[in-house]
């Protein structure tokens, strides 16, 4: 046989990639306990053996979604502007944040209202930020969180840095950073999650995956297989949990959060979840996704889950159920009521807080525009 | 002729350039199936399909490299950015890449790409969605800056920046998208870059603006001539680069100018243009070069922007003013 060259290179170059040695090997986690009809997968972790807790992440589910609710009824009737509602992502928010101590900061993209509501921010300083008016983010809570991110994904370098600011400073806080699937394309991602990995720095990245990026379905974003695996180009764990299980968002969290506060580095959790909704009140979701696709995912939803494991368990009755949403609905009243009966600031108050002291030229504009008043 | 919007228009001229140039490639965000937030490119995917209506990974720096990269290969790119704050992580692209690359290489690559993006405040958009900051982009050389005012300028302009050689960054004033209407005709006619339009001849005074503050200055002038006071109002067009022959030559007629611009005054584009007639039309002024702008702070949320905008009134003050030199 002539044993051209062409043959004989292929066969012998496959054969050198079967003998390569394999120098890693990598794998990603899932993580869920509770399953779409409330019944328990595996033995509880143990914080959600906890009855205090498991009701106290309930309430806090309850309170978002009935909270969105009235934020969408303000912005249709032009009370409110653009608002991003979380609507089948409630098990995230206060998954993570309940694992948090106050001392840690938490950097949020515009759609964790939940993390901050659960951190003590209140829902008069929500809806003033999404009302338009500065004061929203000069908020309650822990005065070291960052104010909702707009800009996708920019708010991570920001973990990064404070993580480092801890570090440097041997506190043992940790940076909490949470965004969107979409935000995983981004440098700025990227980029902190490596230098963290670099630096071992106490930050946990969150990643809501909602599997929509408006209308930027997951695998026009990414052909990874799951988010999670980002972090292995990083140097760190990334993790799966099922999103919508709020048990598993809270352990995953617990655990990423101690083992940065304990030295041992970032780490990544991926929450696979569902966003029921419009991307904001400005979106239509009906333009690029199938009523069936929706259907299915409230069949998995987290609020119902949650409800029927805590019923199973004689921790949760309907009496129970009527109490908390008239209290939650009160809460919301009273805050709306407060919104809506906040005054627009002066005009000339744009320019507060533009510098520490206004320069003499600012001052003269912020003059100007005072001048403007209708007496 | 069918009265159109002037995001309408904007689809219009995409859907047109496509037509005629295979070459031309949309891509951004969203721009698919959903048509773009503000439905700029409607329909364009179900007619041109998903390889030439590319919805992105969500990266802005990827869109404007992207557009580098396929130009350099002779595509037509026009990319999306959502907002004009969602801009500034392609500055790395268009300062370093985009803007030079025909210098660089003496001609060897070209850039012949188009970047859209919405401009301006005042649609009580959320936070970064109110950016006004062209002049950033307009001190780039051999970067084009492109603001039309109409539907009918956002048609003939954007053909003409897709069909230019050169990099342009089409800035789309976001409250006029569906607040202008005008009749265009979708004949493939493009307007002159590079050339100022007198909306309106006039003989005391030179208003010069751009986007989507000259219909506060179109007003301006109409209270003005109320009083007698005749304005000439020019729609900058183009900003990079900008046509100081118009700007002069209408200054030497009425011998005052009011430049109005939505961005912050300091380092803003009316300086430039102030400057410009300072040097060459010193003898022909009667009066101080003015501007009327934005104030030199953060666009405020909702609640306090239309405060931040120039208003007609804060216009027709400074006019009045300047007319008070005789
Ligand atoms: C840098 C940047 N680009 C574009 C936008 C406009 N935008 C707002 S939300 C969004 C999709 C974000 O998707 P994802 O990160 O998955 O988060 P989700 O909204 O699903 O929570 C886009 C494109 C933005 N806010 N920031």
């Amino acid at each position: 046989m002539g044993g051209g060259i062409a043959w004989s290179e292929s066969v012998a170059s496959n054969r050198t990639n079967q003998d390569l040695p394999v120098i890693a090997r990598f794998d990603v986690r899932y993580r869920n306990y509770l399953a779409p009809d409330g019944s328990i997968n595996r033995p509880l972790p143990a914080s959600a053996s906890d009855a205090k807790v498991l009701i106290a992440l309930y309430r806090s589910m309850v309170l978002v979604r009935l909270f969105d609710r009235k934020a969408v009824a303000l912005q249709r009737t032009g009370r409110l502007g653009t608002y991003a509602v979380s609507l089948g992502q409630e098990a995230v928010s206060p998954g993570i944040a309940s694992a948090m101590r106050e001392e840690d900061v938490l950097l949020p993209s515009y759609r964790d209202n939940g993390a901050l509501i659960w951190r003590g921010v209140k829902l008069e300083e929500i809806l003033l930020f999404w009302g338009g008016d500065e004061r929203g983010s000069h908020f309650s809570g822990p005065t070291n969180d960052f104010p909702f991110c707009v800009p996708v994904g920019s708010q991570a370098p920001h973990a990064a840095g404070v993580a480092y600011a801890f570090k440097l400073r041997k506190e043992p806080r940790v940076a909490v950073c949470m965004f969107g699937d979409g935000a995983t394309s981004k440098g700025d991602v990227y980029e902190a999650m490596n230098f963290a990995g670099a630096h071992k720095l106490p930050v946990v990245f969150v990643a809501t995956n909602n599997q929509w990026a408006i209308s930027v379905p997951l695998r026009l974003q990414t052909s990874c297989e799951t988010l999670a695996q980002k972090a292995i180009a990083a140097g760190f764990t990334g993790e799966q949990v099922d999103g919508s299980d709020v048990l598993a968002v809270r352990a995953a969290a617990e655990e990423a959060i101690t083992a940065a506060r304990d030295g041992n580095g970032p780490r990544f959790i991926e929450a696979v979840t569902y966003r029921l909704g419009d991307h904001t009140t400005s979106d239509d979701a009906s333009r690029y996704r199938s009523p069936d696709e929706v259907q299915a995912h409230w069949k998995k939803e987290p609020i119902a889950r949650l409800r029927a494991y805590l019923v199973g368990q004689k921790l949760w009755s309907k009496l129970d159920e009527e109490r908390l949403s008239a209290e939650c609905n009160e809460r919301i009243e009273a805050a709306v009521e407060h919104y809506l009966t906040t005054a627009p600031r002066r005009r000339e108050t744009m320019f507060d807080h533009l510098y520490a002291n206004l320069p003499e030229v600012y001052a003269a504009q912020r003059r100007e525009l005072a001048g403007g008043h209708d007496a | 002729m069918p009265e159109v919007t002037l995001v309408e228009a904007v689809n219009l001229a995409l859907g047109r350039a496509m037509e005629d140039d295979p070459s031309v490639v949309v891509l951004g965000e969203d721009v698919g199936i959903n048509g773009g937030v503000f439905r700029a490119t409607v329909g364009l995917q179900k007619r041109f399909g998903p390889e030439r209506v590319l919805d992105t990974p969500l990266a802005e720096l990827l869109i404007s490299g992207l557009c580098v990269g396929m130009a350099a290969q002779g595509l037509r790119p026009v990319g999306e950015i959502q907002f004009m704050g969602f801009i500034y992580p392609c500055l790395d692209q268009l300062v370093n890449h985009a803007s030079r690359m025909r210098n660089r290489t003496q001609g060897r690559l070209t850039c012949p790409m188009v970047l859209r993006t919405p401009h301006g405040a005042g649609i009580r958009a959320p936070e970064h969605h109110s950016e006004s900051t062209e002049a950033m982009l307009a001190h780039i050389p051999g970067l084009r800056v492109v603001m039309p005012s109409s539907p009918e300028s956002a048609y003939g302009l954007l053909l003409a920046a897709i069909r230019d050689p050169d990099p342009v960054v089409f800035l789309e004033p976001t409250r006029l998208y569906r607040a202008a209407k005008g009749e265009v005709e979708d004949n493939g006619e493009a307007l002159p870059l590079d050339r100022a339009f007198v909306l309106r001849d006039g003989r005391d005074i030179t208003m010069i603006s751009w986007g989507a503050v000259l219909k506060e200055t179109a007003a301006a002038a109409d209270a003005l001539s109320d009083e007698g006071i005749s304005a000439e109002v020019i729609d900058l067009a183009t900003l990079k680069p900008y046509d100081e022959d118009t700007v002069l030559r209408s200054v030497a007629k009425t011998g005052r100018c009011i430049i109005v611009h939505e961005a912050a005054r300091t380092g803003g584009f009316g300086a430039e243009i102030a400057a410009t007639v300072a040097e060459c039309s010193l003898a022909s002024l009667l009066a101080p070069v003015t501007r009327v702008t934005g104030y030199d702070t953060i666009i405020p949320m909702a609640r306090l922007e239309q405060h931040y905008m120039p208003s007609v009134d804060r216009i027709v003050t400074a006019a009045r003013k300047l007319c008070q030199f005789r």
